[in-house]
Formats: C-alpha cells, structure tokens, sequence
C-alpha cells in the first residue's frame, strides 16, 4: 500500500471495519461499512439475514445492513440509502478511496451501466 | 414476448412453480418433474444451485424444459459466477429462446454441502439486474454491443419476513428500478409480514410496477416443516404451526391445509398477482392446491381472461 493509503487504513479499520475497496460509500450506508457483509452487499440486505436481525453467515454479527438502514436516517445523506451502487472495480482495492474521491476514480462505471433514476 | 411476460402484461393471474433440483435423468427427469401441475402454470423456475447445493446447471434445465414444451424462468444467483459468467449465461439463455430471468442474490455457501467454496458475489441482485438490463439494451457491461439485442423479462426475489422488515419494500423498489418485472416472494408461513409488505407495496405502487407472487410451499409432513425452519436461511416457520400439524389425526393432510389456507390469505391480498409455488417433493400437491382453491388451468385464464382475486 502506498503511504496515503496506509494512513487511512489506520484510521478507518479501526473504527469502520474499513476492508480498503477503494472506493468507500460509508457515509450513503450509515456510516456502516458495506463491505464487512460475507456477501459483500452494496445495495441493500440479502434475503438470509435471521429474525434476531443478524447474519445468514456469520450469526454472531449483526446485519451491517440492519444497522445501516437503522443509522442512515440521523446521517446528513439519509436520502443516499436507497441508491444503486455499482459493481466494486477490483483494480482499487487497497487504494486510498480519499486519493480516488478527489481524482473521482471511485464513480468511474462500466460502460454499459446506465441505472433509470 | 414470453408467455409469463404476456399473463403479466395481460393482467391474468400468474402461477409460476418452482421445479425441483435435477441431477441426472435426461429430459425424462426433467419432465416427470412438471407434469403433474404442467397445466396450471405458466412457467416453471429452473433452479441455480439452491441453499448452495451443486445440481444440473439453470441453463441447462432451462433448455430442457424449453425442449418438452414448458416455459422456464431461469434463476441466476451471484454467488458461484463472476460478472462475466453471469453475463455469458444470460446471453446464452437467450440465444435458446430463455427470456424470463429471476436475478438473486444466493444463499451463502455455508447453507450448503460444500462449505469449503470460495464464494464469489462479484455483483450483487441489484447490479445483476443492471447487467441484464444492459445486456437486453444491446450492451454488455463493457459497453460492448450485442446486435440483436435479446428481449428479456426480468425478474427478482424479495423476503418480507426478513429484517429490516420495513426496508424491503424500499429494496423490491431498488429491484424494479434496476429492471425487475416480477418478484418471487421467498416462502414464509406467517401472515403479518406478507400483509405489511403487500400494503406497502401497493401505497409505493410496487405492485403496479412488477408482478408480484407470493410463494407457497407444500410440505408432506411437520418434520419438514421443521426442516425449513432450522436449516433454510430467511424462513422460520411459527412453532404453533408445527404443533398443529404434528398433533393433527392426518400430519400429511394438516400440511397440506396449511399450504391451502396460506394460498388463500395471499390471493386474498390487494396487490398479489399470482402464486410461486414450491412443492419438495409431491408436484402432484401443486395440483391438488390448485383445483382445491378454484385456480382455472392456464388455457382456459388465456381463454377468460381471468384476474387476480383483488384487483388493485
């Protein structure tokens, strides 16, 4: 990892769960960090998650997006919640999303995404 | 258009049916399968490796329902396939003439007999959905043309019984604005979640937007109802219910009262379009059901016309 990028995963593992995709989207999901669900899900909770409000996969862990869905409303960006995210780029991992937010890297879409709004 | 497109866009009632998974067998096997219930629905779910079990590929049952005359839908799940397989499979269903594509999800590979898989999810439902939509636009993901473009009919699964109970409907939502058409509710055995969901559904206009049909699953005896209660993920069946039948003078015939008295709730819903059915093991139950509930056969709906009980 290059310097800027070891810095931010120094600050947001710890506090996020941060996984370094490069292209974070924290703050339109809660501030609850998509990419700690085993499915990686950007758009929303599988169909799996149990009654308690915890994982299909990992029972002992909360639905990151029941929380999401519960945390969104006090965020600034609650209207981001119900967005269509696309596919993750697997060129940006372990790439600082800071460096690919500026640059705007990190809304780069494939070409053939088009998403009715 | 596919016929399951046509009923939708007809404003018929639609039965769809799950078929059961297939691992070998020829076309017999696969015919064997639907030809109980055959005259009742409109297509037929050519599964993906269900609850992350390993059985004949979609595509490939797909094509064989095609060849013995029955209309599949063929279910495609993002947790065995990268975002170009998934789109080589969809591309490939339509070169045989497989417009209905169900987008999921998938159950984690831990729910199945392999545990040990690496499990992929490159995309999730929603950006599948986005995929084929692309694709049945005359591009891949790339942006690469496809000339002619496939005609698809898309459609999607939602689970009202799961939490966060009151974000589903908002995500259904997130599913028809990727391209969803139809939505296979997953199975669920109480009625207050169907009942919130359906309400909702309707005050959004969802129900306008796809079609959706609440799935019914007919069990032969209360063991498996425990069975879906303690090992498939998203479903939990009330204990009541399983007391019910299992203190029952006839556990086969309670079982199939409840599948009865759910399909009945469910038709009774403002909203419901029609029926998934899901039958493990007694396709002739999906019949059984049928006649007991007063559902015309599918010709004579194309014949009449025939509408969901309550229209909205």
């Amino acid at each position: 990892m290059k310097p800027l990028a070891l810095i931010e995963a120094a600050v947001k593992k710890p506090v996020f769960g941060c996984q370094m995709c490069g292209q974070c989207v924290l703050h339109s999901t809660g501030m609850t960090c998509p990419m700690n669900c085993p499915k990686t899900l950007r758009n929303g909770p599988c169909g799996g998650v149990r009654p308690d409000g915890h994982c299909e996969v990992k029972p002992e862990m909360r639905c990151v997006w029941v929380k999401a869905v519960e945390r969104a409303p006090r965020t600034p960006w609650a209207h981001e919640l119900d967005d269509i995210r696309a596919p993750v780029d697997n060129r940006l991992w372990d790439t600082s999303s800071w460096a690919n937010y500026v640059t705007k890297r990190d809304r780069v879409v494939p070409e053939g995404w088009r998403v009715e709004t | 258009m596919s016929r399951l497109e046509e009923a939708v866009r007809a404003g018929r009632l639609v039965l769809t049916a799950e078929l059961l998974t297939v691992d070998s067998g020829g076309l017999d096997a696969v015919h064997e399968r639907f030809a109980p219930y055959e005259e009742w629905v409109d297509a037929v779910n050519a599964t993906d490796n269900t609850a992350a079990h390993a059985h004949a590929s979609p595509l490939a049952v797909a094509i064989a329902l095609k060849q013995l005359g029955m209309e599949p839908v063929m279910q495609l799940v993002c947790r065995d396939r990268n975002r170009l397989a998934l789109e080589a499979e969809i591309a490939g269903a339509a070169l045989h003439g497989i417009e209905n594509i169900c987008c999921l999800t998938g159950d984690d590979v831990t729910a199945g007999d392999e545990p040990e898989t690496r499990r992929v999810f490159d995309l999730d439902a929603i950006q599948l959905l986005v995929t084929a939509s692309a694709l049945a636009g005359g591009r891949y993901l790339s942006g690469r043309a496809i000339d002619p473009a496939p005609h698809l009919f898309l459609g999607a699964v939602e689970n009202p019984a799961a939490p966060p109970v009151d974000h589903r409907v908002a995500r259904a939502l997130k599913k028809v604005r990727a391209g969803a058409r139809f939505l296979q509710l997953q199975v669920g055995f109480e009625r207050e979640p169907l009942e919130r969901f359906m309400a909702q559904a309707v005050a959004t206009g969802l129900a306008e937007q796809a079609a959706i049909l609440p799935s019914i699953c007919l069990v032969r005896s209360p063991k498996a109802l425990r069975f879906v209660d303690e090992r498939v993920p998203g479903i939990s069946v009330p204990a009541e219910l399983i007391a019910r039948c299992e203190s029952a003078a006839d556990p086969e015939a309670e079982c199939f009262e409840v599948a009865c008295e759910l399909a009945d709730h469910a038709l009774s819903l403002p909203g419901v379009r029609g029926l998934h059915l899901i039958s493990f093991r007694r396709e002739a139950g999906i019949a059984r059901l049928c006649l007991r509930l007063g559902i015309a056969t599918r010709e004579e709906r194309e014949m009449s016309g025939d509408r969901p009980r309550v229209v909205v």
